[in-house]
């Protein structure tokens, strides 16, 4: 279930937000949006209605509402009939797991890492997602010679998460300047759901 | 032009709904009867007309609204082609107009200047004065008009006037709310948004100066309510109307913003407005967004004689107008408005 805020959005926020949701779905899978009015929800529907993706929605108790869109199961035939074109790579997932790239020397290993990270700002796709974890945590906390491109690439739209257990265990728990804590099950599954995992 | 404005909700998409407005005036004591009061808002009519001599009375009409676009002397335009619309749509003339101002207290006063002077360029076009105005500090900008203009009495376009048979002619295209809110979202063209705008900072004037000359029985400008609930003002439950939906004039990218499902949430309100009481034939769901879509500084919709529709169409269009005969008012049937795709 991928889960949408467009809580305090103007038409067509949450629309627009839900669609590329539904995008990286890949064809089956649950979008739930959040949005604070019922006009938004409406919205919703008549973009669900038209697709052919079951919909449904609920007022929250804080007076804000939850819509669902089904996609995949519920979704009309004419949609899944189409003959589907070759897989798309739609999520590349990079996973930094040493502060070192490569084995040999250390040192090269550091900056090694570092101008692979310079790198992968300025490529034209963009991964999906960095996770790092072991040795790789201490990338994403303060002291890292990475974190100005790391934080370009959050504002490029990448996620970036850092393994919980990893900054816990390094004592860098406080430390961490981009990005979110993760933990094994989410790590876990974004690489199941990965299209392309790269580990430098 | 390097100041630019913030748009949240802009144009006449920031408008209540009509569904939600029509249950607080109901509810409002009416007005004592005063036999000069020609047009009140017991009616559905664009602004209020009082009769202050034989042959003279002096229309009253207010329209203000939040950016809707980014350049604040464009902004400044259309809120005022907006706002003078509603002296046209009565068929009356533009005498003076007040400037009505929101501005956040810390805001850079050029921007202000700007937009200011965007409004007064449309006044000074509609052959009308700026004659003051009032100002609120406010954290969003909000910007339009107040204008007074004169009209004959016994000539007043009134919105419920029209009679079976009349021609329906519609002087803009519609789309210009998708347009914006494509353009909101960044997934405007250049191309469309410039129609929009150009569409936005016509003055009715022109396309009211054409309709003058010939036998009009009702009028309104298409705004916030989108076509059909502008329609519906002139059916009133009274009369039906077919619309042909092949006549219907609208920008092309709106078609595909409206496939993308960029709508704006007024959209949502006008078609709620109108359930049950429009029945669309062969219609598409991106068509239908077209006709609820609400337009800021639309175009007017005049019910003319079924003889003379066609020499106004062609008039118009010699104007550079993109005008065109859209339906026709028939016999009341079971739904107020058909729209035969």
């Amino acid at each position: 279930m991928t889960k949408v805020n467009a809580i305090g959005d103007a038409c067509p926020i949450p629309v627009v937000k839900t669609k590329n949701a539904i995008k990286e779905l890949n064809g089956a899978g649950v979008v739930e949006t959040a949005v604070d009015n019922k006009t938004a929800v409406e919205n919703l529907e008549k973009m669900a209605t038209d697709k052919g993706y079951a919909f449904k929605w609920e007022q929250t108790p804080d007076g804000n509402y939850k819509t669902e869109i089904i996609v995949g199961d519920g979704a009309v035939e004419a949609e899944s009939t189409e003959p589907k074109e070759a897989k798309a790579i739609n999520r590349r997932v990079v996973v930094i797991s040493s502060n070192v790239m490569g084995s040999g020397n250390d040192e090269l290993g550091g900056a090694l890492i570092k101008s692979f990270i310079f790198a992968l700002t300025q490529q034209d796709e963009l991964p999906t997602t960095l996770i790092f974890y072991n040795g790789g945590a201490k990338l994403s906390c303060e002291g890292s010679p990475c974190l100005e491109d790391i934080k370009q690439l959050e504002e490029q739209g990448v996620e970036i998460m850092t393994c919980g257990t990893c900054l816990n265990f390094y004592g860098l728990t406080d430390k961490l300047q981009v990005g979110g804590v993760s933990n094994m099950y989410v790590i876990a599954e974004k690489l199941l759901s990965a299209d392309l995992i790269i580990k430098p | 032009m390097s100041e630019k404005l913030f748009c949240k909700s802009g144009g006449c998409t920031a408008k209540l709904g009509a569904g939600l407005l029509s249950h607080v005036l109901e509810r409002l004591p009416k007005a004592p009867y005063d036999e000069n009061l020609i047009v009140g808002y017991n009616s559905h009519d664009d602004g209020a007309v009082y009769k202050v001599a034989e042959g003279c009375a002096v229309i009253h009409t207010l329209d203000f609204f939040p950016p809707v676009v980014e350049d604040p002397y464009t902004f400044g335009q259309i809120a005022a082609t907006n706002a003078l619309s509603d002296i046209y749509a009565m068929g009356g003339e533009v005498k003076t107009a007040l400037n009505i101002v929101c501005f956040p207290e810390d805001g850079d006063l050029n921007i202000l200047g700007e937009i200011m002077r965007g409004g007064a360029d449309k006044v000074t076009e509609a052959g009308g004065s700026i004659a003051g105005g009032h100002s609120i500090a406010d954290k969003d900008i909000k910007y339009g008009l107040s204008v007074t203009g004169v009209v004959d009495p016994k000539k007043i376009y009134k919105n419920n006037g029209g009679a079976v048979g009349d021609v329906l002619i519609l002087t803009k295209k519609l789309g210009v709310g998708l347009v914006c809110s494509a353009s909101r979202v960044g997934e405007a063209s250049e191309a469309a948004l410039s129609q929009a705008i150009k569409s936005m900072t016509t003055l009715n004037k022109y396309a009211c100066d054409i309709l003058k000359r010939h036998k009009v029985n009702a009028c309104t400008d298409v705004t916030g309510f989108g076509f059909l609930g502008h329609l519906r003002e002139m059916t009133e439950n009274r009369l039906s109307c077919e619309v042909y939906l092949d006549k219907v004039p609208y920008i092309k990218e709106a078609l595909d913003y409206a496939n993308e499902y960029l709508f704006t949430g007024a959209a949502q309100k006008n078609r709620n407005y109108c359930k049950g009481h429009v029945r669309f034939e062969n219609v598409s769901f991106g068509m239908e967004e077209i006709l609820f879509d609400p337009q800021t500084s639309g175009g007017l919709l005049a019910a003319v004689a079924c003889d003379e529709a066609e020499e106004i169409v062609n008039e118009m269009k010699e104007a550079g107008l993109p005008a065109e005969a859209v339906g026709r008012l028939i016999d009341k049937t079971d739904y107020e408005i058909i729209v035969k795709g």
